[in-house]
């Protein structure tokens, strides 16, 4: 071995490695967090300072561009349409992929990997070529246009990964206890519902707002199966491009907050949820 | 040999029975549209009869050239930046510093944003009276704004939709990439250090073959979406900047020709089969192989 002469202390190179990693932890930050304090920034400033080119960051603020977009320009109602779709969403998804996905961790049983495979490839599918066949169907079922026909639609898009992630949450809760409640005299069903739900729950339920947040943010389904009955994201594509920026601002605000609360409640659960999903 | 008591012949059955009403409703509402976006792609919408019509339409429309370039140009722009970043980012919290755990929430935040909204947030900023150019004009290193919207603009409008989806996408290359790095044993690195490897050795020869598997899942996965990308698009740019699922969306409810939407459909999933097929075969990862 040769020795090599170091230009640098040991206790030198330390700082100049902490410097590097908490300078590029702040450059990370800022890059994430200041396009969002800027909408918001945006949304609650008077067109005054908006539209005055010497004032960077305005100095008067107003609700009145908020107050007018939810209430005046339909907002409102398409805030309650993404809630009553994601919610209905989140129901018949559960619904129809928690015994899925309960199916796929306790048991080996002929034809599982197809089953799991057949999952696996409906994720892979664009909304687009679920989404435009339905409106002919919509038309003949009469569910055009109407909120239901929505959340049918995006529960098809959200199944396939609700039942992963129920499948990897139920697989995280050991199977011996359901098993030693079953010997305590519990029937299947029994020890279901005692034991093992009750110890997935707190995964099931950032699930769930895993699923709340992506039929929320879905624009394509919503924009093209209805025509008044507009979610928010559908709401504002079509009307965003004829209206004044600070109307469009205020449309970014309020779009961005109910998501970020969502996460901030489920934080700890939803990387791990985003990882097992996307894998 | 007597049949097996009732309960173990529910038991053998169970299965299929939880997975029954899944699979029926995969079946109708993702299998019927499938069936139906082929039929409607290759029907004549005039005379019904099976034709190719639709995609002759299509191949002949300029429009669609242009959102087929568009659309792969985006991502071959947008995904390397995207997995360059999110590598650095995971490697940065995966030093597991004082306060990595509030970075990797703040990193993860755009997860939740969606493209609409990641689009009027862009605006804000790059707008003619956005906060970039106020504030380059107030330090006078700008005198007249930078325009970056409008048909004319159509070369900065690309570049306000990278900037986009660098901001907003760059997270889910991030959380596949950051779970693969958690997944790598430290013992391995602690060994390496042992030898006295540098920390570009170890990058070279332990995180980067062992984060093949992830880095494998990050680029398909973005690259799905990217095939898909729309909302971002038509908010910042309409038309402007043609993509396959915004011509898709004009067909299906500006011209109200289900069967030119159909067909792009089929396209945009074609390309996907086709581009994951590629992927899975050729980035296969390489346990077995030894050097």
């Amino acid at each position: 071995m040769t020795m090599r002469k170091e230009i640098f202390t040991p206790e030198k190179k330390q700082q100049i490695y902490r410097l590097l990693l908490y300078g590029g932890a702040v450059i990370v930050s800022v890059w994430i967090l200041a396009p969002i304090a800027l909408i918001a920034l945006a949304a609650l400033s008077t067109p005054r300072d908006l539209y005055d080119i010497h004032k960077v960051l305005p100095t008067s603020f107003t609700l009145d561009h908020m107050y007018k977009l939810l209430f005046v320009l339909g907002a409102w109602q398409a805030l309650i349409n993404s809630i009553l779709v994601a919610l209905l969403t989140i129901g018949l998804s559960f619904l129809l992929g928690l015994p899925a996905g309960y199916a796929l961790s306790r048991f080996i049983f002929p034809g599982r990997d197809t089953l799991k495979l057949l999952v696996l490839t409906t994720r892979m599918f664009p909304v687009m070529i679920l989404a435009i066949p339905l409106t002919v169907l919509y038309i003949q079922l009469g569910l055009s246009d109407t909120l239901v026909g929505v959340a049918l639609a995006h529960t098809s898009m959200v199944l396939p990964f609700v039942i992963l992630i129920t499948s990897s949450i139920f697989a995280s809760v050991p199977v011996e206890y359901e098993e030693a409640a079953m010997i305590f005299g519990l029937s299947h069903a029994k020890a279901f519902l005692k034991v093992t739900l009750p110890l997935a729950l707190p995964g099931l339920a950032a699930s769930a707002i895993f699923t709340f947040i992506m039929s929320w943010n879905e624009v394509f389904v919503a924009a093209i199966l209805t025509f008044t009955n507009r979610t928010l994201p559908a709401h504002i594509l079509t009307t965003a491009l004829a209206s004044p920026d600070y109307f469009k601002f205020a449309a970014g605000l309020i779009m961005t907050i109910p998501a970020m609360i969502f996460v901030f409640i489920a934080r700890k659960y939803l990387v791990t949820m985003w990882g097992i999903t996307l894998r | 040999m007597s049949k097996p008591p009732l309960g173990v012949r529910i038991q053998r059955f169970l299965p299929y029975f939880l997975f029954a009403p899944a699979l029926s409703y995969i079946m109708v509402l993702v299998g019927y549209p499938l069936i139906q976006a082929v039929q409607l792609a290759f029907t004549d919408p005039s005379t019904g009869a099976f034709s190719s019509v639709n995609f002759q339409t299509l191949f002949n429309d300029p429009h669609f050239w242009d959102a087929l370039r568009n659309t792969f140009l985006l991502a071959l722009i947008v995904i390397p930046i995207q997995v360059f970043l999110a590598l650095i980012i995971a490697l940065l919290i995966n030093t597991r510093f004082k306060g990595h755990n509030t970075l990797l929430y703040i990193v993860t935040l755009p997860l939740t944003i969606s493209d609409v909204a990641a689009g009027l947030i862009w605006y804000s900023i790059l707008a003619p009276r956005g906060f970039l150019n106020k504030f380059l004009i107030n330090v006078h290193i700008i005198s007249k704004p930078i325009y970056f919207f409008g048909y004319a603009f159509r070369h900065m409008e690309f570049l306000a939709l990278v900037a986009t989806e660098v901001w907003r996408a760059t997270a889910i290359v991030f959380v596949i990439i950051f779970a693969g790095l958690q997944m790598i044993s430290r013992d391995y690195l602690e060994a390496a250090e042992v030898f006295g490897a540098t920390f570009r050795q170890k990058l070279r020869y332990i995180i980067l073959p062992l984060l093949k598997p992830s880095l494998q899942a990050a680029l398909l996965i973005r690259t799905l979406f990217a095939l898909q990308i729309f909302g971002v698009v038509w908010i910042l740019a309409g038309r402007d900047i043609p993509v396959l699922a915004g011509e898709a969306y004009y067909w299906q409810t500006d011209v109200r020709n289900y069967h030119v939407a159909s067909a792009y459909a089929i396209i945009i999933a074609l390309i996907s089969i086709i581009i994951s097929f590629i992927y899975i075969t050729t980035l296969k990862p390489h346990y077995a192989r030894r050097e």
